[in-house]
């Protein structure tokens, strides 16, 4: 049987790969496969993007692709083909002489790729001396010419930098070059978009683009992310526990996906917009005016601000969702309210009740009242403690229950987060990530909370795993009437699941907005800007995607007497914006922070709300 | 518990073996060793002194003519048990300190922290010379001046684990919950602490046991007439230049304590067996 | 960020972390120097009791009290013997009845020797066994080269020095076994007088070294940039030569740094059992002859240089920083 499908028979093979088992050897002599019976091939100039979740083999694959292996794993394949290379049958020195040359590599995190005492430059063109390519001056040359194609800033001296002193959508940008300076036949791409901001995934991933197109190599993008990969890729193989489930054109994949397991892959990638939650009319938490952050705190202003001026409130059931970029201030604002991080100013009202700034000085029952589900559930359940100890802790501290009835209640949480009782012995490193996160919620719930505060509960998680945790969650909510703050970066699911969302930008909420309004497009322009990047499942999103609009003011450094988003702002008002502070513009269901009026905010392009319908 | 410790001595590799080996052996001396012993350790018992290994006296007669094993089985108990409660005492109150330091914070952890970093800048063996030379060296006060010279570095290695736990999310859990500074301490920091403060203190141990064993052999440490094993190559120094066992036994008992305790120690290392 | 960063020259952030560095070390020198003298100067009891012995008078005792200034306060006694410290004349042997200073510079010179000596080989020697183990790192030399360096981390210094013995000088007769080299003894007879001191420091010290080192280098050798300079094709040397030794000189000073603070108690034995006419040796006599005013110099001596080379090896991780020196 040909490997290759038979849509692409025709073309000209270029990486050519069937049989490939790839096995890691313990101590004990046990040989564990982590990748079985591998075939696909690749027509010259395509890209093939390797989709799985994390444990699905997809790097290793794409790595076994330069004989390359991590953890001393064996790779055996009846045929690893790269143009007229035989790379399974190549010796370590050959194997040298290919990698960086004819195949490159651009790795996931660019901020670690690099060495961090040796500049850019000096990295980029490494490749070409190493393989006595070019001579450094001829290098240079060409590191200058691949810096300015793919829009670095200043292309001539940003080669003089340090890796630490480069943005990291820029090191991103730095590596892609590195990969093309000897013009290879093959680049592997391993998520090289998956630690950026969505905002700065959306460049980064054109300019991309726009580079493999050029230096017409053929390409294997390695992903988590189906929507990203649907704008770059031509061929999908998705993978699952280190076997293909199935492969073919981008086109059949996205719009008549055969297996299964790729179907709830892009169920669980597209959220659906769930119902607006019956809440009571009554503010169960009212936040006014918080100004928070790091130091000492001078005349009310902490010495590193991270919050300014916060207000809000959600009624008793309702979910906000807090949306933000790294850095925005979002998860302190979960710290605010636990207490765990005092405010400088401002309040934090339970029902009327205003509580105390610092936990220290909150009862036990104020205490109960607010619970906090950390991001990391790795790190947030104690590894010496059973599941059993950690539920039973706060039954015990804030309800009395001991014995038989505490048994019994956890029994119930259990229940209610759908783990069976054999878990209760174990202790999390005998977990999965999945039941750990269950775990972190059960323990929330324990204190029967009012208000729960969410802190990224699913990034660390795989798509699908994430999905069934937020439909954990928004059940419960629903069920049990609690108030539920979902922090997250990911505009897209916080939508689908949120009745009200809030905006943070570097520490000012932008935007306030309900799902009704949400849905009219009329936002902040940072709020625009965040809709409008994140990628639809639909491979001409990218390229019907406008170009960002340049900043209408240009601006290096943020002051904190204008508006923080100003620098990055497109419609930003010259005499206006570049002189004071915003204004806050409130209409039923939606504020913003802006000096441009209503009428005058360009709505956006397509958008979150467009998403979950397009593949209806 | 001891499920685990089994599992885990299973799996030990063959130089974590014979370190365990040595370990458990040298415990059994030093608990027995007077039991066993064939001779008392003052006794005269052969008219020759440095006298070489035989078949009555197994590793020879020292530089009065005394039987060396027996002075040897005599003298482990000393080293091993001033070295186990210093290493003990070191690790519960370097530890203890730690944690109050590394919970309280602020003021009290900056100047815990700056005393313990003066401490830690004289070299032990000169900081033993100078607590010997002030206060004496009865088994009493050289068992807490080794301790006092081990706290500062146990100190550390705690502070750091204990700063290192504290910034994980399940202490910020627990102190949302509203628990106090002893629940947080007890039930969420230190079992998390227990593996590594074990490593530590077999370390602090073989160190106690080399310093020790140096100050006696300076003449500074276990003074006569009782004798531990430095004082046994201290006391025949001057069978050196003949060879003779007397000195060169007890020196290679040392050595396998400390050594084993060593390799022991780095084969529970986690990490270590893969 | 990085354009503010970059306007200001290197040197105006680097000057001063060294100088806070300096200054720090200065602090803890000045603790540690109050340390030192509350407890040999304060607590223990009366050094005037002691030098006069039972049958004293109590009218002896307070007239050599005073001449000895014990009468005074606390404080007053601390500052004063802090001063006479650093203006270099600590004052009169209690036992030799020579000057500190005098003692201390016939003795000083040959520690520095025998020490410098060590720490030279021992540097060159750590460095090789580190970078090669770590670059084996799990493989047969590692393994074996871990077990070697363990064993000698515990192994005691005077069974180091007293198996030397036994085979150089006495079974094989090539040194000797005391080095009281005569001042106008020739090169080799003093080097051959200093193998066996320097041998015996060197296998204690060259061991903990070597561990460090390892483990700054293997550190490095983990990390994804070493990785992805293997996917660029880079040879393995290069890799460890211009890639992982630029970010593990920092670690690795202070390991070698770290490791001969071992020196300095290594010493005390090393010099006693050889007889070698150094500061450890005439710091164990000043114990034995509980003479303070020698014992607490040669401390300070010692703490003194420990600090000085902490401080250097800080220094040069400070330079060695990419972030600050870029």
């Amino acid at each position: 049987m040909s490997v290759a499908g038979r849509d692409i028979a025709a073309k000209e093979i270029a990486v050519e790969v069937r049989g490939l088992d790839i096995a890691v050897h313990e101590a004990s002599g046990n040989r564990i496969p982590i990748v079985r019976d591998i075939s696909f091939a690749i027509p010259r100039g395509e890209v093939l993007a390797l989709i799985g979740e994390s444990g699905s083999g997809k790097t290793t694959i794409a790595l076994a692709l330069m004989g390359y292996s991590r953890f001393g794993a064996d790779i055996a394949a009846d045929v690893i083909r790269v143009g007229d290379m035989r790379i399974d049958k190549m010796s370590r020195s050959e194997l040298t002489r290919v990698r960086g040359r004819r195949v490159s590599y651009i790795a996931q995190s660019a901020a670690s790729g690099f060495n961090p005492s040796r500049t850019i430059l000096s990295q980029v063109i490494e490749p070409l001396l190493v393989h006595r390519l070019a001579d450094r001056k001829t290098a240079e040359a060409r590191a200058v010419e691949l810096f300015a194609s793919l829009a670095l800033p200043s292309p001539e001296t940003i080669g003089s930098r340090y890796p630490h002193q480069v943005s990291g959508g820029q090191l991103q940008r730095v590596m892609v070059a590195m990969a093309l300076i000897t013009e290879p036949e093959l680049v592997i791409l391993d998520e090289p978009t998956t630690a950026l901001d969505v905002t700065t995934q959306v460049e980064v991933l054109k300019t991309i683009k726009l580079a493999m197109k050029q230096s017409g190599a053929t390409a294997i993008y390695v992903s988590h992310d189906l929507a990203v990969v649907a704008q770059v890729a031509d061929r999908i193989a998705v993978l699952k526990d280190g076997t293909m489930c199935e492969e073919g054109s981008v086109e059949q994949i996205l719009n008549a996906p055969a297996s299964e397991y790729t179907r709830s892959l892009m169920a669980a990638a597209q959220p659906e917009a769930r119902p607006d939650a019956q809440a009571a009319p009554d503010n169960v938490l009212t936040v006014s005016s918080i100004t928070a952050g790091y130091g000492r705190i001078r005349d009310g202003m902490p010495a590193k601000p991270v919050l300014r001026d916060v207000s809000f409130s959600i009624r008793r059931g309702a979910a906000l969702g807090v949306i933000g970029e790294s850095g925005s201030g979002k998860s302190t604002l979960a710290r605010v309210i636990a207490g765990l991080l005092p405010a400088a100013q401002g309040d934090v009202m339970l029902g009327d009740e205003v509580l105390p700034r610092a936990m220290a000085r909150r009862s036990r029952e104020q205490l109960r009242r607010v619970q906090i589900v950390f991001q990391h559930a790795d790190t947030a359940l104690n590894p010496a403690q059973t599941v059993r100890e950690i539920l039973a802790r706060p039954l015990a501290f804030y309800h009395g229950l001991k014995g038989p009835a505490a048994d019994a209640r956890v029994a119930e949480l259990l229940d209610l987060i759908q783990l069976p009782t054999d878990v209760l012995a174990r202790r999390s490193s005998e977990l999965s990530g999945g039941q750990k996160q269950r775990v972190n919620l059960a323990r929330a719930l324990a204190a029967e909370p009012d208000v729960l505060i969410c802190d990224e509960v699913t990034s660390a998680l795989d798509t699908v795993v994430a999905a069934a945790i937020l439909d954990l969650i928004d059940d419960l909510r629903r069920n049990l009437g609690i108030a539920t703050i979902f922090i997250s970066h990911d505009i897209s699911n916080a939508h689908a699941f949120c009745d009200d969302l809030l905006v943070l930008y570097a520490g000012s909420v932008v935007e306030l907005v309900s799902r009704a309004r949400f849905s009219e497009g009329l936002h902040h322009p940072y709020t625009r800007l965040l809709v409008d990047s994140v990628p639809e499942m639909d491979t001409g999103w990218l390229a019907r995607r406008s170009a960002a609009d340049a900043p209408a003011i240009a601006r290096d450094a943020i002051s904190p007497a204008l508006c923080p988003f100003l620098p990055r702002c497109s419609q930003a008002i010259v005499g206006a914006c570049d002189t004071e502070w915003p204004p806050r513009r409130e209409r039923d269901g939606q504020s913003i922070l802006c000096h441009r009026d209503w009428g005058e905010l360009r709505p956006s392009g397509h958008g979150v709300q467009g998403r979950t319908t397009v593949m209806s | 518990m001891t499920g685990r410790i089994f599992a885990a001595l299973r799996t030990l590799p063959a130089s974590g073996r014979i370190g365990l080996a040595l370990v458990i052996l040298w415990l059994l001396i030093a608990a027995l060793g007077p039991v066993i012993a064939p001779h008392s350790p003052g006794a005269f018992v052969d008219e020759s002194v440095f006298s070489g290994m035989s078949r009555e006296l197994w590793l020879g007669t020292d530089y009065l003519g005394r039987d060396v094993l027996s002075r040897l089985l005599w003298g482990a108990r000393y080293t091993v048990f001033l070295a186990l409660g210093a290493a003990m005492l070191a690790v519960v109150t370097g530890t203890s300190l730690a944690l109050v330091a590394a919970i309280r914070g602020g003021w009290i952890d900056e100047v815990l922290s700056r005393s313990m970093d003066t401490l830690t800048s004289i070299p032990s063996k000169i900081f033993a010379l100078v607590l010997v030379a002030a206060f004496g060296s009865s088994l009493v006060l050289l068992l807490v001046i080794m301790a006092v010279i081990y706290v500062p570095g146990n100190f550390r290695i705690a502070r750091a684990l204990a700063v290192n736990l504290i910034s994980l999310d399940f202490v910020q859990v627990a102190r949302a919950r509203g628990e106090g500074t002893a629940y947080i301490a007890w039930r969420e920091i230190l079992p998390n602490m227990i593996h590594p403060l074990m490593a530590d203190m077999g370390l602090r141990f073989v160190f106690v046991v080399l310093l020790l064993s140096g100050l006696s052999f300076l003449g500074l440490g276990v003074q006569p007439p009782l004798a531990d094993l430095g004082s046994l190559v201290r006391e025949n120094i001057s069978g050196l230049s003949e060879g003779a066992s007397a000195i060169i036994v007890p020196a290679i008992a040392i050595a396998t304590l400390t050594v084993g305790a060593n390799l022991l120690i780095d084969a529970l290392k986690p990490g270590a067996r893969s | 960020m990085a354009r503010s960063e970059n306007s200001r020259p290197a040197w105006l952030r680097i000057a001063p972390l060294i100088l806070y560095r300096f200054a720090s070390s200065l602090l803890t020198l000045f603790l540690v120097s109050a340390v030192v003298f509350t407890i040999s100067g304060l607590l223990p009891g009366d050094a005037a009791q002691e030098l006069l012995g039972q049958s004293a008078t109590p009218e002896q005792i307070a007239a050599l009290r005073h001449e000895m200034g014990l009468d005074r306060s606390a404080p007053v006694r601390y500052f004063d013997w802090l001063t006479s410290i650093v203006t270099g004349d600590p004052g009169v042997s209690y036992v030799a009845n020579m000057p500190v200073r005098d003692i201390i510079a016939q003795r000083l010179p040959n520690t520095l020797v025998l020490a410098g000596i060590t720490a030279v080989i021992s540097v060159i020697l750590a460095l090789v066994i580190g970078i090669v183990s770590a670059i084996n790192r799990g493989g047969k030399i590692d393994r074996v080269l871990n077990i070697v360096t363990l064993s000698l981390v515990a192994t005691p210094e005077f069974l180091v020095a007293t198996l030397g013995v036994l085979i150089f000088s006495v079974k094989l007769l090539w040194l000797p076994s005391i080095s009281l080299a005569p001042d106008e003894a020739s090169w080799t007879e003093t080097l051959r007088s200093l193998a066996l001191p320097v041998l015996s420091l060197t296998f204690v010290v060259v061991a903990q070294m070597a561990r460090m080192t390892r483990a700054a280098v293997v550190d490095q050798l983990e990390r994804p940039y070493v990785e992805m300079a293997r996917l660029k094709g880079v040879p393995f040397r290069r890799i460890v030569l211009f890639h992982v030794m630029p970010n593990a000189i920092g670690p690795v000073v202070n390991a070698m740094a770290l490791s001969l603070s071992y020196l300095m108690g290594g010493a005390l034995i090393v010099e006693t059992i050889f007889n070698y006419p150094g500061l450890a040796s005439l710091m164990v006599n000043a114990v034995t002859s509980r003479d303070m005013p020698l014992l607490q110099s040669c401390a300070m001596i010692f703490c003194g240089v420990y600090l000085a080379m902490m401080l250097v090896a800080d220094v040069i991780a400070i330079l060695a920083n990419p972030r600050l020196r870029a």
